[in-house]
């Protein structure tokens, strides 16, 4: 067995895009920070940019011990060469154990060129880390349908166990990284649960500027310009509520849509749909909730018309309230909610406008 | 001027799915398919050949069965179509798994004015690393996400889609791509091609052919080798079925509910 005495600490690479940290930083160093007490170790958030340095203290406050910031005209806009550079340079000088990123559309571009170079193995998207055995233990007994009682597992083992959906989220796998280090993972953004913010530590997280080399000649690829989409796009993961439609709002899209949209109104949430909706045009790609659209866990998820694939479910299963509206009493989506009315959503939804105004008057 | 596009045969996921009695996933009793993002990537090298006349190289690593999806890949208008197989190779890891592609180009024989097309995504391992990992292996610069590929000599322009948007790239051959499904819509397969595909021969690459490659290194392929190991699978529980309400006042009951709960 290789000696790993070297390797110490958890690193999670902080994304930013024009000047600001992603959300999802935010909810990796809160994951960290946990992690980090199962194994009596700090948590370094890297940043790579252009005048981060005074952004970057935000992420001690969610429990980053210290953060490491690069900043570069040439890492202002992300490109696989400089970001790869300059980031395996340093895990290859600091030799953190664990690294993390999110598994956004950058994550996924740079991890996995990152653990080729790095010569480490990596886990796509995880959904669940752990490293102490009984915590994972405790997980398995919630998460899956194995009889724990029957599953030895050696308790000193301190290796990361990444979880995480394959097979279209049919099964779960969790992977562990043994011979190598570090032990690399994106993590699906919107899972992991950002911790409440202290702006005490925010201040006492130390900034540390590395040194790092990086030139135009490392950058193979150019960057010829970066465009936002047009429409401001809707803050699924961030809501409280999500009230998505699916294909039964075939019938009267128009209307269809005009009922989410006042049901979201009416609960303070916002419109979501299955990849049916956006496959025939009727919405944009930025509401597909799903395997590949966003995981939500909202406080109430509403599936108006929705048969509940497992595609779809994969997104929002970890909702705290699953509510679903279907005319057919045996689609699937009734497996997965907490409340399920079968009927006609266009009758179903004004009826629940009423209702909630009656609740509301009544208070 | 070669376009080598990498594909993968994978059990149909958006079908019925079978499980075997212990719970884990059945495949062998599952539809196999061409993983959708590949035929794009296949669409890709097939608009570049249009245009250019360049060869277009089709490499699957897999078992035996993958020959028949490769023979179908023929038909849609691949000039070669290689399958690269061994008992060695079995179980790899995304690591692994690049390690091997990579060696196979380099035995096709990666040019100057050559571009590898990848899928974004495989839709049973869906870990999406397996591009980029090739691309590091063979150090060639990388563009992910390509939702639109402009070809002008040597030089690409490709727009790479992100959550809130776009970046325009620009690039030089040799590079590698990895392609979305919004990049273009695939072509089926003719009957010239249908025809045609039955006088090629699809070549074999096994371990033996790709063992000498400086890329390969004996301790890391296969499932003992690769760096990351399966620990663990399972099936999720179902969540247990909700409370149904049912009655004209159905929507009422909810929405009483909601409001106990303080969510209204
Ligand atoms: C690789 C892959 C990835 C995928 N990723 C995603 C993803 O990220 N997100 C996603 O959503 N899907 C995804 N899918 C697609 C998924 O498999 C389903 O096809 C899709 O979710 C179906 O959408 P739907 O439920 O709206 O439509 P349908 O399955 O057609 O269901 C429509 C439902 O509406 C009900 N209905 C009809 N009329 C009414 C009415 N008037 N009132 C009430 N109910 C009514 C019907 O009973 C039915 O249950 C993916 C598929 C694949 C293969
Ligand atoms: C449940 C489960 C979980 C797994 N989790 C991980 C993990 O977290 N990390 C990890 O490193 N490995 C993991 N693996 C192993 C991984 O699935 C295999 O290495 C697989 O061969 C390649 O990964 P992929 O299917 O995700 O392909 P992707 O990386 O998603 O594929 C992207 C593209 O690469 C090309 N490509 C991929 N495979 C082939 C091939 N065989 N032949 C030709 N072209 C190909 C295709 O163009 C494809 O579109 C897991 C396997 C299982 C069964």
């Amino acid at each position: 067995m290789t000696d790993f005495s070297d390797y110490k600490g958890i690193w999670v690479f902080c994304e930013q895009r024009s000047g600001e940290l992603m959300p999802t930083d935010f909810e990796l160093v809160s994951e960290a920070s946990r992690l980090a007490k199962e194994i009596g170790c700090k948590v370094t958030g890297v940043v790579l940019g252009n005048g981060m340095e005074a952004a970057s203290k935000e992420l001690g406050g969610y429990g980053a011990d210290e953060v490491m910031v690069c900043d570069d005209p040439l890492l202002e806009v992300y490109t696989t060469d400089a970001y790869t550079k300059v980031l395996c340079d340093l895990v290859n000088e600091y030799k953190p154990e664990v690294l993390l990123m999110g598994a956004t559309n950058i994550g996924r571009d740079l991890g996995p060129r990152c653990a080729a170079r790095l010569h480490t193995g990596l886990t796509a998207d995880a959904t669940h880390l752990d490293v102490d055995t009984k915590e994972y233990i405790e997980f398995l007994r919630n998460a899956s349908t194995i009889d724990v009682e029957t599953v030895k597992l050696d308790e000193a083992d301190r290796n990361l166990k990444m979880t995480r959906p394959a097979f279209g989220g049919h099964m779960m796998a969790t992977i562990i990284c043994p011979r190598f280090r570090p032990q690399m993972s994106t993590v699906r953004p919107g899972v992991m649960k950002r911790a409440a913010f202290d702006q005490a530590k925010a201040d006492a997280c130390q900034v540390i500027k590395p040194a790092f080399s990086i030139t135009k000649e490392d950058i193979h690829v150019e960057v010829l310009s970066v465009e936002k989409a047009a429409k401001k796009m809707v803050d699924l993961i961030g809501a409280n509520v999500v009230v998505s439609v699916g294909r039964g709002i075939s019938k009267n899209v128009k209307e269809g849509l005009a009922l989410a949209e006042k049901l979201a109104d009416a609960m303070g949430g916002v419109v979501g749909a299955s990849r049916a909706v956006v496959d025939a045009g009727w919405i944009s790609s930025d509401h597909q909730v799903g395997q590949t659209g966003k995981t939500v866990h909202p406080k109430v998820y509403v599936a108006l018309g929705i048969s509940g694939a497992i595609q779809h479910v994969a997104g929002m299963q970890d909702s705290e309230l699953i509510i679903a509206v279907n005319k057919n009493e045996s689609a699937p989506i009734f497996g997965a909610a907490d409340y399920g009315i079968v009927g006609d959503l266009f009758k179903v939804v004004p009826d629940l406008l009423k209702a909630i105004e009656s609740e509301r008057a009544a208070r | 001027m070669k376009a080598i596009v990498c594909v993968k045969q994978v059990p149909d996921t958006s079908g019925k799915v079978a499980y075997k009695p212990d719970g884990t996933l059945d495949r062998a009793s599952m539809d196999v398919v061409t993983n959708p993002d590949d035929l794009n990537a296949l669409e890709a090298a097939l608009t570049l050949k249009d245009e250019t006349g360049c060869e277009v190289v089709v490499i699957s690593m897999g078992p035996d069965p993958a020959e028949g999806m490769l023979r179908e890949l023929l038909a849609r208008g691949a000039d070669r179509a290689i399958l690269v197989s061994g008992r060695e190779f079995g179980g790899s890891d995304t690591f692994a798994t690049s390690q091997i592609l990579a060696a196979a180009v380099n035995r096709v024989g990666l040019g100057p004015d050559d571009i590898v097309f990848c899928g974004r995504q495989a839709i049973d391992g869906d870990t999406a690393q397996v591009g980029p990992q090739i691309a590091e292996k063979l150090h060639l610069p990388q563009v992910s996400y390509a939702a639109e590929i402009k070809k002008d000599g040597n030089k690409l322009t490709v727009k790479r889609m992100l959550e809130d948007g776009f970046m325009m790239l620009s690039v030089e051959t040799p590079c590698l791509i990895t392609c979305i499904k919004e990049l273009n819509q695939p072509r089926y397969m003719n009957i010239k091609g249908i025809f045609e595909c039955y006088d090629k021969r699809i070549e074999r690459f096994d371990y033996e052919a790709l063992k000498d490659d400086p890329l390969i290194e004996t301790d890391t392929i296969g499932l003992k080798g690769s760096p990351t190991n399966v620990f663990k699978a399972f099936t999720p529980p179902l969540k247990g079925a909700g409370a149904m309400l049912n009655g004209d006042d159905a929507a009422a009951k909810l929405a009483s509910i909601l409001a106990e709960k303080h969510l209204i």
